[in-house]
């Protein structure tokens, strides 16, 4: 073995003077098939599952396709039929309500829960369990258990807000308070980012609280100028996967709102972009609109996501200049 | 972890930074006041999170006409519901479906993701780093990109319909896994396995007798990550499941929804009751790998 393989790092991705390049010896090439053989899986799933779905998904949005006749192309018919659908409009503004709504009140609750686990000093274990707990449950249980305590006549919220003398909204029925409950509903499952948060809250170093306390800031002071900065990363983390995920929601609204059993009231409200996507592909068989549907989507999550990197620009302080 | 360690690291650090003269003895009196005021938002929130499992367990044993009463302990306690719901749907069937797709979709992505973050942390070559940077990239594509033309592959395969589709892919690594694992191969120490070549060891089973049992904790990590995820997934049973017998468990809860809820029938006592038993399996999962969770999810955001 060369002795540039036991030097370099293995994690390392600078340009260093490539001393390899001279000629390969047997023994890198028979490391370099290993690497191919242990790599193959993720490649062969990668040309078949990946990069052919995402040649053929743009392929198809330029046709019309019902699975049965084969595609006729169309050109960017799909594409301007997106702009004039109504239903295009209404999802894309239920989704980024619900995004809107949804993603800030789980950063803020999950922050303060974990601020609070932190002070909790040994309990810390049962409560962040506790906490936890409801990420576990199936994204359809949620949707259940939206219907039922949400339910405007007799659910458990209602009753709940009834002891304050408030007379709680129709939760499931009336569109103002759909996405509300939605909204509610999610920060039920917040526990992985209280978790990220506590890990990130327990690393910031004490000595900078101490000194600033010697300095006399306010807790208040403390936290914004302390804590916010130090947590930065995992607060940009948790904002961008929480928004992809939000902008890409499904299951939960879907299980409430949508399927064989929802003639009965409108679920306009409840029309998230994915949902509208699934029914165009999978109930009406629209293939072609639904894979320009699809695109859109794709652009909608890469426009946002760049945007959050540039403004976290700002935000986000790194330790060192690098991440651990 | 230094869960339970950082308080009281933050009690004597106070101590010493911050000795006044006037009140040092009185600094712990204040901390336990604090604690004790952390501890009841703490239980309040508990309460919160906690209620609506303890409100949809409740509601299971509760006949039809009590499940919206709200009371914490059912009036008239039945074990009906759990009859009723065997009768009424093939549950053993959806629950033997959920069991093979779940351990199937774990087993194979584990030591899918294994070898292929191997491959990505032991070996150097060239195109590694941009092979990786792809693998990367590919996380961020929106599954509704893919969606349709990988039904339409399922298709041509004569396998939509059976829940092949719902774990197969699997076979193939998920970057994510393979990102994680390739984290925790990264930090092993590399001399062990060069000098096991040394002594004439093969590729393979320097992977499969050496790296792959060091990373037992890892892989478990995975294995309970796609036991949810597979256990959970409603969007895959019910793009490719059709007939009743082959559903998962979610997918056959949403039929139930459809049937017993708003579709008419309104015997929300059966929904409940198969809501409970679709949840139970992953409390239990959680309980039987909570550290893995926990640790698993900790370390996932602070390598983001």
């Amino acid at each position: 073995m060369s002795s540039a393989q036991l030097d370099a790092p293995v994690a390392e991705t600078s340009r260093s003077p490539r001393r390899g390049r001279r000629r390969s010896s047997p023994q890198q090439r028979s490391d370099t098939r290993a690497a191919l053989l242990f790599i193959s899986p993720w490649i062969i799933g990668f040309l078949v599952f990946t990069l052919w779905p995402v040649i053929y998904s743009a392929y198809l949005s330029f046709t019309d396709y019902d699975v049965i006749n084969p595609p006729t192309y169309v050109g960017l018919d799909n594409y301007r039929e997106m702009l004039e659908d109504d239903k295009v409009r209404l999802a894309l503004r239920n989704t980024f309500v619900f995004t809107l709504m949804s993603v800030p009140a789980k950063v803020i609750v999950s922050l303060a829960l974990a601020t609070l686990l932190k002070q909790a000093a040994r309990a810390t274990g049962f409560f962040r369990t506790a906490f936890f707990l409801p990420k576990m449950t199936p994204p359809v249980a949620i949707g259940v258990l939206l219907l039922l305590l949400f339910n405007g006549q007799q659910g458990l919220i209602n009753e709940f807000l009834g002891i304050f003398g408030i007379n709680g909204p129709a939760w499931t029925t009336d569109p103002n308070w759909v996405k509300p409950g939605l909204v509610l509903m999610s920060l039920w499952t917040i526990g992985a980012t209280i978790i990220i948060f506590l890990a990130a809250l327990q690393n910031v170093p004490q000595e900078l609280y101490d000194s600033a306390m010697v300095d006399g800031a306010s807790p208040w002071q403390r936290f914004w100028r302390i804590t916010v900065p130090m947590i930065s990363p995992a607060i940009f983390f948790v904002v961008i996967i929480n928004t992809i995920d939000s902008l890409q929601s499904f299951t939960e609204a879907y299980t409430a709102f949508f399927g064989a059993g929802n003639s009965t009231y409108s679920n306009d409200a409840a029309l998230f972009y994915a949902i509208y996507l699934f029914q165009q592909a999978f109930e009406f068989l629209q293939m072609g609109y639904a894979s320009a549907l699809a695109w859109l989507m794709f652009v909608i999550v890469m426009v946002v996501t760049a945007l959050q990197f540039w403004g976290s620009k700002k935000f986000v302080y790194y330790e060192g200049g690098d991440n651990t | 972890m230094s869960a339970t360690r950082a308080p009281e690291a933050e009690t004597i650090a106070q101590g010493a930074v911050v000795p006044g003269p006037s009140k040092p003895p009185r600094q712990p009196h204040r901390i336990t006041v604090k604690m004790l005021l952390a501890w009841a938002g703490l239980v309040a929130f508990t309460i919160v999170f906690i209620y609506p499992f303890v409100w949809l367990l409740s509601a299971s044993f509760k006949p039809r006409g009590e499940v919206f009463d709200n009371k914490l302990i059912p009036q008239t306690f039945t074990f009906d519901n759990y009859v009723d719901v065997w009768n009424e749907a093939p549950l053993g069937l959806w629950m033997m479906n959920s069991v093979i797709v779940t351990v199937l979709a774990a087993v194979t992505v584990t030591i899918s993701s294994a070898m292929v973050a191997w491959g990505f942390s032991y070996y150097r070559f060239r195109g590694r780093n941009a092979l990786f940077a792809l693998l990367l990239a590919t996380m961020m594509l929106p599954g509704a990109v893919t969606m349709v033309p990988t039904y339409l592959i399922w298709d041509a395969l004569g396998q939509v319909g059976t829940i092949n589709p719902l774990w197969a892919q699997n076979l193939f690594a998920s970057a994510f896994y393979v990102f994680l694992l390739r984290q925790f191969f990264l930090g092993l120490p590399r001399d062990v396995f060069e000098a096991a070549r040394v002594d004439g060891a093969g590729h393979w089973s320097i992977f499969w007798r050496m790296a792959v049992p060091l990373c037992r904790p890892a892989l478990i990590v995975t294995l309970l990550f796609e036991f949810q995820a597979a256990w959970t997934d409603l969007m895959r049973p019910l793009i490719y499941l059709r007939d009743q017998d082959t559903f998962t468990v979610p997918r056959g809860l949403k039929t139930l929804v459809d049937q017993f809820g708003f579709g008419g029938e309104w015997h929300w006592e059966i929904i409940v009751t198969a809501s409970v038993i679709t949840t139970i399996p992953m409390i239990i999962l959680f309980f039987l790998g909570q550290r893995q969770f926990i640790d698993g999810i900790a370390t996932t955001g602070s390598k983001g």
